[in-house]
């Protein structure tokens, strides 16, 4: 597992108080996790944070599972 | 039993620090123990509002109809006193007349100045707050905003854009422990009311059933109330505090 997966896993964990085994890379932040849409907000201000780049609303929108993530913040930092 | 409405170890930010109203709720909420951030745009007024305190008020001069003003405005007040844990939305200006007569501009001058900045200052807070799961956003509207009056469309538009604004707010954020209400002043004796003439003043007395005009320090301790500890059942809640004027 790369380190922004393990990262953002991490931070999943933290931010919905799941168990880490739920948080695997296809889940869903809603439909698997848990998540309401306040807790998919406060998620993308984490990534944005925890990474240091910028995620703007259009993107975010379709971070919807923990592969999404992955890859939104694997390209961003490419 | 502990003392009600404590403030210690919290930061607050007042904007319209150097009004009437401002200056008060920022006196009343520094008496409580908590830090002030005053903001305004006449820094020699926030200055000796802030050396009257002394310890614990810091000046952060501020011109909130800059649009980006609000979310620099918050970073800083985060840098220089600790994270907001009190938003006091209190700055607000008036430019009266009839609709027939208002101009664009002066529609335009004081949503921006009444509501948006505002809300832009809610936008910025809220992060911090829904990070530490507790926080005060407070809004000062008007008894206009919910009653109307001639002459202030736009102010009173802006007002009651304050209340809805606050209950969406409110609802957002609950879940987080962040409560969002608003005080709703009715005629205080300030700078923004010493406009009115003797005639005005008497037709309104003659509409306040408690018989006076209100001071800044009632208006101070509604928002004390809201922003202290016991406070935290009360969300999108309105406390209309006008002497009795309109009961509602």
């Amino acid at each position: 597992m790369s380190d922004t997966a393990e990262k953002v896993k991490k931070i999943v964990v933290e931010h919905l108080g799941v168990e880490e085994s739920k948080v695997t890379t296809d889940a869903s932040f809603i439909d698997d996790l848990g998540a309401d849409s306040l807790d998919t907000v406060e998620l993308v201000m984490a990534f944005e944070e925890a990474f240091a780049i910028e995620i703007p609303d259009d993107a975010a929108e379709k971070i919807t599972t923990v592969k999404d993530a992955i890859d939104f913040i694997e390209k961003a930092k490419a | 039993m502990t003392a009600l409405f404590r403030l210690d170890g919290k930061a607050a930010l007042v904007t319209g620090a150097t009004g009437g109203i401002g200056a008060a709720i920022a006196r009343a909420l520094h008496a409580q123990g908590a830090r002030v951030a005053l903001t305004g745009r006449r820094e020699s007024e926030l200055a000796a509002l802030a050396a009257e305190l002394g310890e614990g008020a810091f000046v952060l001069p501020a011109d909130l109809t800059d649009p980006e003003a609000p979310a620099a405005l918050i970073e800083r007040m985060e840098a220089e006193l600790g994270a907001c844990d009190i938003l006091v939305n209190n700055a607000g200006m008036t430019r009266d007349g009839l609709a027939l007569r208002m101009g664009d501009k002066d529609w335009a001058d004081v949503l921006e100045v009444d509501l948006t900045a505002p809300f832009r200052l809610a936008r910025a807070s809220l992060r911090g707050m829904m990070k530490r799961r507790s926080g005060r956003i407070i809004s000062i509207a008007s008894i206009v905003g919910v009653t109307g009056n001639a002459g202030q469309a736009n102010y009173a538009a802006a007002k009651a854009g304050l209340i809805g604004m606050s209950k969406a707010l409110a609802q957002e954020v609950a879940p987080r422990g962040v409560t969002v209400n608003v005080v709703a002043p009715g005629f205080v004796a300030t700078a923004m009311t010493d406009v009115l003439n003797d005639t005005q003043k008497a037709g309104l007395m003659g509409r306040i059933p408690l018989g006076r005009m209100g001071q800044p320090e009632d208006i101070a301790a509604a928002v004390v109330y809201l922003a202290s500890p016991q406070a935290g059942w009360v969300t999108g809640a309105t406390i209309h505090v006008n002497g009795g004027m309109a009961m509602i």
